[in-house]
C-alpha cells in the first residue's frame, strides 16, 4: 500500500525512526466546570505503532474519548485545559505545535471516526458531498474528480451501488452504511493513524461485527495504526494487539489482548471480563462489579477503583498506585496485581 | 412538490374568505355613518343619501353586501369608494412603495441581525455577545416612533446641514432607493433585535452539534466549519422569521410612512379607517392576506432546500 505521499518530512526529527507513530505521554487534561475543577485525564500514556491497533477500553466518564479528542485536538479549550503531557506523532509533539501545522495533521494524517454516525455526519449535504470534500480542501482537486474520489472509497468501504448513492443524503442511509460513510471519510486521505471512537455502539450486533471486520481490513491493507476506543470487550478480542484498560482518568492495565483476556492483572479488568454474559452459565445472575464509578470532582484517595474492589487493603486508600511493570509488555496500577494475576481472592 | 403548492394554495381559499369577512364584518360594525364622513360637519342630503344606500347595498343585510363584494372581487373589481374613486387606482402605485420600504427593512434586517448574531454566537459569554445582547434589548424597547424621529432629525436633517451633502433624504420618495434608507431601517429596528437572537441561539445550538465537531476533526479550516457546515444548519429558524416578518413589516409600515411621508399603503389604511372608506379598507387587507400566505408558502418551500430530510409530498 502506498503511504500518503504528502508526508512532510521536515516535521520529522532525527529520531523519528526509533518513536512509535503515536505516543500520548503522561497527558493531563482538566475541563473547568461551574461546580469546579473536573481531572478527566491523570496522566495517561500509550503507543501505538504502524500496522498495530490498540483497544482502550473503559466506561463512561473514564477519559477514554477525551484522551483521543486531545490527540486530535478537537478539545473545546477552555473549558478544557491541558497542563501537563506531550501527545508525540513521529516524534513531533502536537500540542507545542501551531493551529495552523496542526490543522495540516488532523483529518490527514490523524483522522478520526465517531460514536453515532448520523449526528456526526452533516444532514444537509450529500454523502458525496461531505466525503468528497476532503479531496477539494485538502488537495485542491476540482469537483469532479473529488467526487470520483468519494464514489471510489465508498465502493472501498463496500458501500453497493455507490455511484447512484453518492448523491443521498444521510438520512437515507442505514446505520451500518452511515458508519461506513464516516469510515469512508476517515481514510479518504490515507491517515496514518486511525481513532474509532466506539464505531460500533450505535449498531446492530451483526452490523457490528461487518463494520469491526471492515476496520481490521482497511488497517491490514494500508497498515494504519488504530486506536479503537469502546466500552464493549466483545468487539476488542479480533481486532485488536493490545489493550489499554481505563478508569477514573487513568490507565490501570495495559497488556497484549491475549494476556489480558486470559489473565486480567487489575481488579477491574477481571471485573469487565467476569461481567461479559456467558452462554454456558444461563440461568445465573450475571455478575456486575459493585459500585458505581468515582465522581470525577470528588475522587476517592489512593486507588480511585479501591471503593469498589474485593482485594482492598488499608494501603489502597491511601496510596496511589504506580503502574507496575509485570513484563516488558504489560503494566497493571494494582498494588495488589500478583494475587489478582494469581487469582487468590480471600 | 407541485401537489403540495396546489394544496397550500387550496388551502388559502378558506382563508382568504375568512379574513375578508371578518374584515367586512368589523369594518362596518364600527359606529358612524360613511356617508355622514363625506359631508363633515353638514348636513347629508337625505335624497342623496338614499341613492347611495341604494348605489352601495347599505340597506342590504351583512352577509348579501359581502356576497356582491365577493363577486365583484372575483371579476378582478375592488369596487368604488364613497367618493366615486375605483379602489384599484387609489392602490395605483401605494403597493409598490410599501413593498419596496419592507422589502429595504428585509435587507437591513437579514444583514444586520443574522451578522450581528453570528458574532455574539461565536463571542459567546465575551464582552462583544453581551454588547450586542445589551444593543438588542436597546432595540427592542426604543419604539419606532421615537427611532423613526431621532434618526429623521440625526441623519436626515443635522447631517445634511452639517455636511452639506443629503446623504438620507428625510422624506417622499422622489429620491428612487435612496429614499427608503432611512425609513427601511426605522422599520428594521424591533426585527433587527429579534432576530439577532434567534440568529445567535440557533447558531450556539449548532456549533454544539456532533456534525459540527467532524468537520473540526476533518481538519476543514475555521471558516469553512462555521459558514459551511454550521450556518446552513441554524438557518431554518431565521428564514421562518424573516419569511413572517415580512407580512408584518407590510401591515405594520403605518408609523414608518406617516413619518417619513411615504405615499405606501399604510399611510391610505390609516387614512380610509379614518374616513370609514370601507371597500378600501378590505381591500387592502385582502392583499396583505394574500402576501403573507405567499410569503409562507414560499418559506415552507424554501424548507425543503435547505434541509433535505424536509420533504413535500
Amino acid at each position: 500500500m502506498v503511504k500518503n505521499p504528502s508526508i512532510d518530512t521536515s516535521l520529522l526529527p532525527a529520531d523519528a525512526a526509533t518513536e512509535p507513530l503515536l505516543a500520548v505521554d503522561n497527558l493531563h487534561v482538566e475541563f473547568t466546570t461551574r461546580q469546579g475543577l473536573v481531572r478527566a485525564v491523570n496522566g495517561v500514556s500509550y503507543t501505538v505503532n504502524a500496522g498495530e491497533s490498540l483497544a482502550v477500553l473503559g466506561e463512561s466518564g473514564s477519559g477514554k474519548s477525551v484522551t483521543a479528542q486531545a490527540i486530535m485536538g478537537i478539545l473545546d479549550m477552555p473549558p478544557a485545559r491541558i497542563p501537563k503531557g506531550e501527545v508525540r506523532f513521529r516524534g513531533t509533539d502536537l500540542l507545542k505545535l501551531s493551529d495552523q501545522a496542526r490543522s495540516q495533521i488532523r483529518g490527514q494524517r490523524i483522522a478520526m471516526i465517531f460514536q453515532d454516525a448520523l449526528s456526526a455526519l452533516n444532514p444537509v449535504f450529500t454523502v458525496g458531498w461531505q466525503i468528497s470534500e476532503m479531496f477539494r480542501v485538502h488537495r485542491g482537486m476540482g469537483k469532479r474528480d473529488a467526487m470520483k474520489k468519494a464514489v471510489e472509497l465508498m465502493d472501498r468501504v463496500r458501500i453497493p451501488a455507490a455511484k447512484q448513492r453518492v448523491n443521498d443524503y444521510p438520512h437515507q442511509f442505514s446505520g451500518g452504511m452511515r458508519q461506513r460513510i464516516m469510515i469512508a471519510m476517515s481514510i479518504a486521505l490515507d491517515p496514518e493513524v486511525l481513532i474509532a471512537d466506539e464505531p460500533t455502539t450505535a449498531l446492530d450486533v451483526t452490523v457490528q461485527a461487518q463494520i469491526m471486520e471492515l476496520l481490521a481490513e482497511l488497517q491490514r491493507e494500508s497498515n494504519m495504526g488504530l486506536i479503537l476506543i469502546t466500552h464493549d470487550l466483545g468487539v476488542v478480542a479480533d481486532v485488536a494487539d493490545k489493550i489499554a484498560v481505563m478508569y477514573a482518568g487513568r490507565i490501570v492495565e495495559n497488556a497484549p489482548v491475549h494476556d489480558l483476556y486470559k489473565n486480567p492483572g487489575h481488579p477491574y479488568s477481571k471485573g469487565l471480563l467476569d461481567s461479559i454474559p456467558r452462554v454456558d452459565q444461563k440461568g445465573q445472575d450475571l455478575y456486575a462489579i459493585k459500585g458505581l464509578p468515582p465522581n470525577l470532582l470528588d475522587m476517592p484517595p489512593g486507588c480511585a477503583f479501591h471503593p469498589r474492589c474485593p482485594y482492598r487493603r488499608d494501603n489502597c486508600v491511601t496510596d496511589v498506585p504506580p503502574l507496575y511493570e509485570i513484563s516488558g509488555t504489560r503494566g497493571s496500577a494494582c498494588h495488589y496485581y500478583r494475587e489478582v494475576l494469581d487469582g487468590t481472592v480471600e | 412538490m407541485g401537489r403540495y403548492v396546489l394544496r397550500r394554495l387550496l388551502q388559502a381559499i378558506p382563508v382568504l374568505l375568512g379574513t375578508t369577512f371578518l374584515i367586512f364584518a368589523i369594518v362596518y360594525a364600527l359606529p358612524g355613518d360613511p356617508l355622514q364622513a363625506l359631508a363633515g360637519e353638514k348636513r347629508v342630503d337625505p335624497v342623496f343619501a338614499a341613492a347611495m344606500r341604494e348605489q352601495f347595498h347599505l340597506n342590504e343585510p351583512l352577509l348579501v353586501r359581502y356576497g356582491y363584494y365577493l363577486r365583484d372581487i372575483l371579476s378582478g373589481d375592488f369596487g368604488t369608494t364613497f367618493r366615486g374613486l375605483p379602489v384599484s387606482t387609489i392602490f395605483e402605485g401605494k403597493f409598490q412603495v410599501t413593498f419596496k420600504l419592507s422589502m429595504t427593512a428585509l435587507v437591513f434586517e437579514a444583514v444586520i441581525g443574522v451578522g450581528l448574531g453570528f458574532w455574539a454566537a461565536l463571542r459567546r459569554g465575551k464582552w462583544e455577545d453581551k454588547a450586542v445582547l445589551a444593543f438588542t434589548l436597546l432595540l427592542v424597547s426604543i419604539p419606532t416612533l421615537v427611532s423613526g424621529f431621532v434618526l429623521q432629525l440625526l441623519l436626515g436633517v443635522k447631517l445634511k446641514l452639517g455636511t452639506g451633502i443629503a446623504f438620507f433624504p428625510v422624506a417622499g420618495v422622489q429620491d428612487g432607493l435612496r429614499s427608503y434608507l432611512l425609513p427601511g431601517f426605522v422599520l428594521a429596528t424591533v426585527s433587527i433585535a429579534y432576530l439577532t437572537r434567534l440568529t445567535r441561539t440557533s447558531l450556539m445550538e449548532t456549533l454544539r452539534a456532533d456534525y459540527v465537531r467532524t468537520a473540526v476533526a476533518k481538519g476543514m479550516p475555521k471558516s469553512r466549519v462555521l459558514g459551511r457546515h454550521a450556518l446552513r444548519n441554524s438557518l431554518i429558524p431565521m428564514v421562518t422569521y424573516l419569511g413572517a416578518d415580512l407580512g408584518t413589516l407590510m401591515g405594520g409600515a403605518v408609523i414608518t410612512e406617516t413619518i417619513f411621508n411615504l405615499p405606501g399603503i399604510g399611510q391610505q389604511l390609516f387614512q380610509s379607517v379614518y374616513l370609514q372608506e370601507n371597500p378600501v379598507v378590505v381591500g387592502i387587507v385582502t392583499v396583505l392576506v394574500l402576501i403573507y400566505i405567499v410569503a409562507n408558502l414560499v418559506v415552507d418551500m424554501l424548507y425543503a432546500v435547505l434541509d433535505p430530510r424536509i420533504r413535500y409530498e
